[in-house]
């Protein structure tokens, strides 16, 4: 056998934030793949140190451009944990909404613009919007369709203006919440036209058992809070959140990794599908029985259609959550409070997994120290191993080395990492 | 918009450093325009959403700070191509949130993120410490509909302009109750408008993201709050917040 390359990928493209891949053959045989991250780090957990507890989910926020809502929320949780703080129902329904909105986006930004040119055979999506006009028009609705849900209901569509420690400080327009939800049921077209791209598609055939961590709650998918859990049989309480992460590091990447009963495990779209199915709404569940697909799956090229069985499960759901916003007083959004000195973890399901932020405050409100794990953080020994395991596949199967570039960098795609997020 | 005219497009290229890349993706937002938007430009180079890389670009925009020496040399080579280089968003162009980590000791940030592991990093540098920038766009995120009218200058070659005025006339125009008149310190008085006053309007203070307007009084603000008996603290917070109020106060 001929084979003998090395594969280096330097800032991988399609992806948010900076990482490379590197793969090296010798004689046929793999002996070096890894999932190098290469970003800056920012030391938010630093920066946060001193600051008064009500400015946090502004600053945490900034972590990420694309999960800003989650990071808000995992703060804001955190914090009104440790001060014992409860919002109304009025703001807790407004988070929940906002939540959907920011996933949506985040989903159709990557399904769209990140994983689907790889399936169209283009560099971008940009020569689709000539190739593929309707699926980009249907893409862009429901891009658009996310920020305007996150717009409405937390002030802009990145880096959110109204989420504050207490509840909301400004509540959705009963107007507003009217337009859209006529807004959802015109793009419910959209995901038709998704559906049916993907469909068309030829998903890697791959797969590596490994273990799926997410939210549960036991009464709805998976959104802000609730019990830690995964499908090797774990179930922990919310602030256990450093005996699920286990985070360690290896010096070639900025971001750590984490592990739980395996050597690595995955946060995101996947992870909640298995832990969470038969919370989803009934038209989603069809949605995956279409694609034959069904908990719990180990293909982590499934996370893609997982993404577009969840985005039907939040159009749903946003209409639900919007009907009982508008029988709801929205006059009562913030509780007021007092500062006191605590620590707690809030932990919610950010569009790319599981998000943890734990804060601990002084008297004062200040605080003391901070700890932010990050869903790619989690998925970053899973991206590894399945690196080690792809090439082989294909090595076995008599690819050859653009096929395998090709691949892996698919594989690496379909994760949906967040890097910079990851990093932090 | 160009409907009639010929133009050319921008050869274009974006760039991210120390950030969060939440300023490149707004250029993927405001969905309903983007196609007419994405029409004024030829994109040569924007990893986060191509794998078409070339490097003829004229204008880049370059959204982050910097804070390592990697970072220095790729931004340079970056400032070597282009004719027009754009610090894109507030790190890019204060230093940003960012620059909050340069209150703490290097050597111990980084033990106690990465305990065990040597982590390079530097003090967080805005891009104009670095290299020359002929256009600032501040912004936390940046206001697309912003960028669209700045894009729109410059293809047709006409002045690009930043409101002088402070973030306080856009939110008066908006008919909101003031904050300061609710017991918050704001710092809309003193802030560069062109955000449509988009926190104060979600009742949430500004924190300065787009910088300084011309012409503050910034004596008159601090006596301002030091006169409704507001927290010196929260104030001292909220100016260092984005960085973008250096060598104006005392911090």
């Amino acid at each position: 056998m001929k084979h003998d390359f090395a594969l280096n990928i330097h800032h991988l493209p399609r992806v948010e934030g900076h990482a490379d891949i590197k793969i090296t053959v010798r004689n046929g045989k793999l002996v070096d793949a890894r999932w190098a991250i290469v970003e800056t780090p920012r030391f938010f957990e630093i920066m946060v140190k001193g600051m008064s507890a009500e400015r946090v989910p502004f600053l945490t926020s900034r972590i990420c451009g694309i999960c800003s809502i989650s990071h808000a929320l995992a703060s804001i949780r955190a914090i009104e944990r440790a001060m014992s703080i409860e919002p109304p129902a009025a703001a807790e329904k407004t988070r929940l909404l906002a939540m959907q909105g920011e996933t949506l986006q985040s989903h159709a930004l990557h399904l769209f613009f990140l994983v689907a040119p790889d399936f169209t055979g283009t560099g971008s999506v940009l020569p689709m919007i000539h190739s593929h006009p309707d699926l980009v028009r249907a893409g862009l609705q429901l891009k658009e369709l996310g920020n305007e849900i996150s717009s409405v209901t937390t002030g802009r569509c990145t880096h959110p203006v109204s989420l504050v420690v207490g509840g909301v400080s400004k509540a959705p327009e009963k107007e507003q919440l009217l337009k859209l939800r006529a807004m959802i049921l015109e793009r419910k077209p959209a995901l038709d036209t998704a559906c049916s791209f993907f469909q068309s598609l030829a998903i890697p055939d791959f797969k590596r058992e490994t273990e799926f961590i997410s939210l549960f709650n036991g009464s709805s998918y998976p959104s802000i809070g609730g019990r830690l859990i995964s499908t090797d049989g774990v179930n922990r309480d919310e602030n256990d959140y450093l005996s699920m992460t286990n985070e360690y590091t290896r010096d070639y990447s900025t971001s750590k990794f984490t592990k739980l009963s395996r050597e690595s495990s995955v946060a995101g779209a996947l992870a909640r599908f298995n832990n969470n199915y038969l919370l989803l709404h009934p038209k989603a569940k069809e949605m995956a029985a279409s694609f034959g697909f069904q908990p719990v799956c180990h293909n982590p090229f499934m996370n893609n259609i997982a993404q577009l069985v969840e985005s039907l499960h939040i159009l749903e759901d946003a209409e639900e959550l919007i009907n009982s916003l508008l029988d709801m007083d929205l006059r009562n959004i913030k509780t007021t409070y007092t500062t006191k000195a605590g620590s707690a973890t809030g932990a919610v399901e950010a569009p790319r997994g599981i998000l943890y932020h734990h804060i601990e405050t002084d008297a004062a409100g200040k605080v003391v120290k901070a700890n932010c794990i990050i869903p790619t953080t989690q998925n970053n020994g899973n991206i590894h191993n399945d690196l080690w395991a792809i090439t082989e596949q294909a090595l076995r199967e008599g690819k050859n080395d653009r096929e395998i570039e090709k691949l892996c960098e698919m594989l690496v795609r379909s994760y949906d990492p967040c890097i910079s997020c990851s990093v932090h | 918009m160009h409907k009639g005219t010929t133009f050319e497009k921008l050869k274009i290229a974006s760039f991210d450093f120390t950030c969060c890349e939440g300023c490149q993706l707004q250029l993927a937002n405001r969905e309903s325009t983007l196609t007419d938007f994405l029409d004024l430009l030829d994109i040569r180079n924007f990893r986060e959403i191509s794998s078409e890389q070339h490097n003829d670009y004229d204008i880049a925009l370059i959204e982050g700070s910097i804070s390592r020496p990697d970072e220095v040399e790729r931004l340079q080579a970056i400032r070597r191509q282009a004719k027009t280089l754009v610090a894109f968003g507030t790190c890019a162009c204060f230093g940003g949130v960012n620059s909050l980590k340069n209150r703490f000791s290097l050597n111990e940030l980084a033990v106690e993120v990465y305990p065990g592991m040597e982590v390079e990093t530097g003090l967080v540098k805005k891009i104009s410490e670095v290299v020359k920038v002929d256009l600032s766009i501040p912004g936390c995120p940046v206001n697309k509909e912003e960028v669209e009218r700045i894009v729109v200058s410059l293809v047709t070659g006409s002045q690009v302009t930043l409101p002088k005025y402070p973030v306080c006339i856009e939110c008066k125009a908006q008919i909101n109750t003031c904050l300061f008149d609710l017991g918050e310190i704001c710092l809309g008085p003193i802030t560069r408008a062109g955000c449509n006053a988009v926190c104060t309007t979600g009742k949430t203070p500004c924190l300065g993201c787009r910088g300084p307007a011309e012409e503050i009084n910034m004596a008159a603000f601090l006596e301002l709050v030091k006169e409704r008996g507001l927290s010196e603290n929260d104030l001292r917070e909220k100016l260092a917040f984005y960085n973008a109020f250096e060598g104006l106060y005392q911090p």
